[in-house]
């Protein structure tokens, strides 16, 4: 099973939240070799979906450039103090995970 | 003091292990209170790594000169006379080539400055293994990636010619760098087996090759 | 045209200004860009979370959790037990640091065997995930911030500190490198890569005191017991085992050089 996110979602002065999400994946691009030379499988996140209120806020299409535990920072607007934040990826191997956060 | 000197000197031929109990035996004798710590991690070390490819536990076993070094830099400066000593006893062990030829060549020299492996327990031991150079020195002007542990070798053979005295002079201290400075910290290229004859020919050139980026 | 000569000059003095320095700088700036956009965040914190959660869940023969594992404060007290650490414990009679703590801990509470508690110690991707390092990143975070401060009362914890010290000077392999050869001076690098100077307690603090830490350039999070085991293979000395008195007493050695330091780990890395 995969591992827990990590979420941070803060409403700033200027009535934005700012959301950062620290993901735990491995990033596999397919195209490392191990120590024994062999093709290491390509296993990374393709897809990532935020939604606040049922409404998706932000939705992205990854691939093998995105580094290991990727970070993800952003804004959006509307979003007020205790409103629940659901972070959702999904990836080539069709694992996926689902973490949520209030708006603090 | 000098029967402890005279003792470390005459011990060089026993494995460290032998050595090292046989020194805190005389301690114990001066000071009983005091305890050998040198010992007792000789004994924690043995107890505490195991062998693994070609890094074997021997490699715990101290020549004189490492364990002499330890001493030193653990808080017991060298005295001179004792400096002196080891240092004509390390220009001993030098073997200079048959042919006379210094000179390989400087392209594969630049690879063996280059390379950092070999010798490690994670290493392929049937791979040649690297003299790792600019670990610690510049040398060429376009590896810009060079440490600073030891001096900047940059225009080696250029500012120092290529007479025999400075080639033979270079090959020692590849050789056996504490023929000239005891417990030097570079490696004893030759008298450990690191680097081939052959090798070090070749960094003899990267040093020395009126055509190699070392000179330019 | 002196006038032209001269910007031509200076243009190239700009480009040929220390190469060096140049790319010292490129993956120092490269990192603390990094830093910048993580913020206060760090990937180490992803192994914070699961260790945190590891802590608590039951687990071995046993079925327990560690949370009455006595890591120096008493039984289930975390915030600062890292800067305690190594030190003597009474029920194994041994100094202990942190990794080897949570061994005895398993191996007591959890009834694992020393095989099970140590296997997987060093992670490696999602395959090879180490609970050990989750465990101990999480225990490092609830000291950050504190003051450095092993002791050395109890005559054991003095034997191991000296032992260390032995351990950090001794020369040996087909190199004579010891721990000093690299880390006994001042503003010296290897490549590009600055070492801090061991024997003095500014440099042990930089050492001990930033360990655990996220390698970037692993993409893991690595403990001191790491740190020293690949020293050591870069030495060109046979493997240490993990978790070994060897280790622990170096470890010794660097934590009392370190003392009154602020920790800072976990901390991001290279």
């Amino acid at each position: 099973m995969a591992d827990p996110m990590k979420i941070r979602a803060n409403l700033q002065a200027d009535g934005k939240v700012l959301v950062k999400v620290l993901m735990s994946h491995t990033m596999e691009t397919g195209q490392r070799k191990d120590s024994g030379g062999k093709l290491v499988p390509a296993h990374y996140i393709q897809s990532v979906t935020v939604t606040h209120n049922d409404k998706t806020v932000l939705s992205a299409q990854w691939g093998p450039a995105v580094s290991k535990n990727p970070f993800l920072g952003f804004r959006f607007s509307g979003g007020k103090k205790g409103d629940k934040l659901i972070v959702k990826w999904v990836d080539n191997k069709g694992e996926t995970r689902t973490d949520e956060a209030a708006i603090g | 003091m000098s029967k402890r000197r005279a003792f470390w000197l005459g011990a060089g031929a026993m494995v460290a292990a032998m050595a090292v109990s046989g020194a805190a035996f005389a301690a114990d004798k001066k000071q009983p209170k005091k305890k050998d710590y040198r010992a007792a991690a000789l004994e924690v070390m043995k107890a505490s790594f195991q062998a693994r490819g070609q890094a074997t536990l021997d490699r715990l076993n101290q020549d004189e000169a490492q364990a002499a070094c330890s001493r030193s830099a653990a808080g017991e400066p060298l005295a001179s006379d004792l400096k002196k000593k080891m240092e004509e006893a390390q220009s001993a062990t030098v073997k200079y080539p048959a042919d006379s030829k210094y000179l390989g060549s400087w392209k594969s020299g630049e690879r063996i400055a280059q390379t950092g492996r070999g010798l490690q327990f994670s290493d392929d031991p049937s791979e040649p293994a690297g003299g790792n150079c600019y670990a610690c020195h510049q040398l060429s002007q376009q590896e810009v990636a060079y440490g600073t542990i030891g001096p900047s070798l940059y225009r080696y053979g250029k500012l120092r010619g290529n007479s025999e005295p400075m080639l033979k002079y270079t090959w020692a201290k590849l050789w056996n760098a504490q023929a000239f400075n005891a417990c030097s910290d570079m490696p004893r290229f030759g008298h450990k087996g690191i680097l081939t004859e052959e090798q070090l020919k070749d960094v003899m050139a990267l040093l020395f090759d009126p055509e190699s980026p070392v000179n330019q | 045209m002196i006038r032209r000569t001269r910007i031509a000059l200076l243009a190239v003095g700009l480009a040929m200004a220390s190469p060096t320095a140049l790319a010292q700088d490129q993956a120092a700036e490269g990192i603390a860009q990094y830093r910048d956009m993580l913020e206060d965040d760090n990937p180490a914190d992803l192994w914070e979370l699961r260790g945190a959660e590891l802590w608590k869940t039951p687990g071995g023969p046993k079925g327990a959790s560690l949370e009455k594992c006595n890591l120096g404060l008493g039984p289930g007290i975390v915030k600062g037990a890292y800067v305690r650490l190594p030190r003597y414990f009474a029920d194994t009679g041994k100094v202990q640091d942190l990794e080897s703590r949570l061994i005895t801990c398993m191996m007591t509470l959890q009834g694992r065997s020393f095989e099970e508690a140590t296997k997987q110690h060093f992670g490696s991707g999602s395959e090879k995930k180490s609970n050990m390092e989750a465990l101990v990143t999480w225990i490092a975070a609830e000291s950050r911030g504190m003051k450095i401060q092993v002791s050395t009362t109890h005559p054991k914890e003095k034997d191991a500190y000296e032992v260390g010290k032995q351990i950090f000077f001794f020369h040996g392999g087909p190199h004579d490198f010891a721990c000093s050869t690299c880390h006994s001076q001042d503003g010296r690098r290897i490549r590009l890569q600055d070492l801090p100077n061991l024997t003095t307690p500014e440099g042990a603090r930089k050492g001990f005191g930033t360990w655990p830490a996220y390698r970037v350039s692993q993409g893991e999070v690595r403990t001191m017991q790491h740190r020293l085991y690949d020293c050591f293979r870069q030495q060109r000395f046979p493997e240490p085992r993990y978790a070994s008195d060897a280790i622990t007493a170096l470890t010794m050695y660097l934590a009392v050089s370190a003392n009154g330091g602020e920790f800072a780990a976990p901390a991001i890395k290279r």
